[in-house]
């Protein structure tokens, strides 16, 4: 259950959009959240979806991964359409009893799960084509003028990477605590919500004191490696940037300000 | 031979956080020298002090008494620290614990990142270790998906990297199947053999104690015995009295003496045993 998350999750391969620079890739993926969000109108939205298109059918991600990705936000998708749709004013559809259904309602509720599956599948896609650690590594690199503000920028993109390191491990020892609770009569799948958030007490607590002995022994591990924070290291992978990446931001730009246009014009 | 590692009267006891005495020493009296090239295999059951003495040696530790010289730097003294652990290396049992980072190369990487070696010599460096344990082709792998052997062998190219001159390995098989502990017993021979590194093993499986040149048997914090492992293994008696196991062709022997066969309880190999099985049968 816990191994279905693809959030987050990077497939290889050798597409343009794998090739490009992560750094570049993160600011293509706020100039697409901004298109999105500065969009008024469900035409507004096309350029954006345009966008988000041409990058799926670049980075050979499969149709279905994309599909995928929405599948964890449905319910939040249903659940705001339902509050939109019923409770939005303007030009009554259908009235049923107290119930209504109101155009407006119905045109905002469209625009708005556009907005949301756009949203996630494209900024999905940020992950889906760079590996965990390029994308630290950018981090780092785009977060690095605040080093002169004395802001830990190392310190923090190293915590990201070790996170990102141990979320399978520590995965996989949820999975083991909660067949050895089991295993001793544990039950996790019946009773109201405060008894299931109260059976998860014994899987936290082991869970938790495994992962501090683990980091005990890492801070070690990395101690004999010469592990001195960030001052005078070097990298395996520097980032460069490509004609390709400038190319890439530029497209992006214009798909921004056509939708602005398109806002404008409407 | 030059001792690279030398280890004068050292005495060790833990300290709980409060930096109160915790009153018992785990290591008594320790004089030991390490050789150059020497593969040396360090003995004990749990709670022995043989994790604490490793640990001495690339300056994790320090002693509360005596003095630890590792290729002549004081372990004692914090501006050695990087110049011991740039020649001495260390490995640990748990594989997943040691692996920082999420692609092998990377991780592989890491150390020479830390020490500020360029790009250009460091891909090389990461391609070197990884072939030299045979991990070259799983360079892009994420270290998860590995099996523990495989991963082990991740850490200790992390290791290699770096170019060490002594690796010291704390039990590397202990959480390993059969078949991870042979391959990583097989790379630590190689670098041995091949490398010309010191290797300092850490172990509780005779069988792979059985294959350095030199084992150390230390029980209550102070060193039992130190010799050749034929040596070592023939004083079954003792050995037994303190909690640990001979290899099984050593027992073997041993029994066969106590029957009052002319067995020789200096025989670690089973081809050796085999040889002597078959002349007693003739």
């Amino acid at each position: 259950m816990l191994k279905d998350i693809t959030i987050g999750q990077f497939f290889p391969g050798n597409s343009v959009l794998h090739r490009m620079d992560a750094r570049f890739k993160i600011i293509i993926t706020a100039l697409f959240i901004a298109m999105l969000f500065s969009a008024n109108t469900i035409i507004g939205l096309l350029p954006g979806i345009l966008f988000m298109a041409l990058c799926y059918a670049l980075s050979k991600i499969p149709f279905r991964l994309m599909l995928k990705s929405l599948k964890p936000i449905i319910p939040i998708i249903l659940f705001t359409s339902l509050l939109n749709i019923f409770f939005l004013d303007g030009v009554v559809l259908l009235r049923v009893g107290f119930v209504r259904i109101t155009y407006d309602g119905i045109l905002f509720t469209v625009m708005m799960i556009l907005r949301i599956a756009a949203l996630i599948a494209g900024s999905s896609l940020l992950t889906y084509t760079s590996s965990p650690i390029s994308l630290t590594d950018a981090v780092e690199s785009l977060l690095s003028p605040l080093k002169k503000l004395r802001f830990p920028v190392h310190e923090l993109s190293m915590m990201m990477s070790i996170a990102l390191r141990f979320i399978p491990t520590l995965i996989e020892e949820t999975d083991k605590i909660m067949s050895a609770q089991k295993a001793r009569g544990a039950d996790m799948e019946s009773g109201g919500l405060l008894h299931r958030a109260k059976a998860l007490v014994p899987i936290l607590i082991p869970l938790f004191v495994s992962a501090f002995s683990r980091a005990m022994e890492l801070a070690l591990a990395m101690e004999c490696r010469c592990y001195q924070g960030g001052e005078g290291r070097t990298r395996l992978k520097v980032l460069h940037s490509k004609g390709a990446d400038y190319i890439g931001l530029t497209i992006a730009m214009l798909f921004l300000d056509a939708t602005v246009l398109v806002d404008l014009l409407l | 031979m030059e001792n690279i590692i030398e280890i004068k009267d050292v005495n060790f006891r833990y300290h709980n956080s409060d930096e109160e005495d915790l009153g018992v020493n785990v290591l008594e009296h320790i004089n030991l020298n390490i050789k150059k090239g020497e593969f040396v295999a360090i003995l004990g059951h749990n709670g022995s002090g043989k994790s604490t003495l490793a640990k001495l040696c690339n300056a994790i530790l320090t002693p509360s008494s005596g003095v630890v010289l590792s290729y002549g730097f004081d372990t004692s003294d914090e501006q050695n620290l990087f110049d011991i652990r740039k020649k001495i290396g260390m490995v640990f049992q748990n594989p997943d614990n040691q692996l920082v980072a999420t692609v092998v190369e990377e991780d592989v990487a890491f150390g020479l990142e830390n020490i500020g070696v360029p790009t250009d010599e460091m891909r090389k460096r990461v391609d070197e270790a990884l072939r030299a344990v045979d991990m070259y082709e799983y360079r892009e792998h994420a270290p998860h998906k590995l099996s523990g052997g495989q991963k082990q062998r991740v850490a200790i190219a992390g290791i290699i990297a770096m170019k060490p001159e002594c690796i010291v390995l704390d039990e590397p098989t202990a959480m390993l199947d059969p078949r991870g502990r042979n391959e990583v017993m097989n790379t630590i021979r190689m670098l041995n053999r091949d490398y010309g590194i010191t290797i300092v093993l850490i172990t509780h499986y005779m069988e792979e104690a059985a294959e350095a040149d030199r084992i150390i048997v230390i029980d209550g914090g102070a060193v039992m015995l130190d010799g050749k492992p034929e040596d070592v293994f023939s004083q079954v008696a003792l050995l037994k009295s303190v909690g640990l196991d001979v290899p099984q062709v050593t027992d073997l022997m041993y029994c066969l003496k106590e029957q009052g066969f002319p067995a020789d309880t200096h025989i670690i190999s089973e081809e050796a045993a085999f040889d002597l099985l078959y002349r007693l049968l003739l």
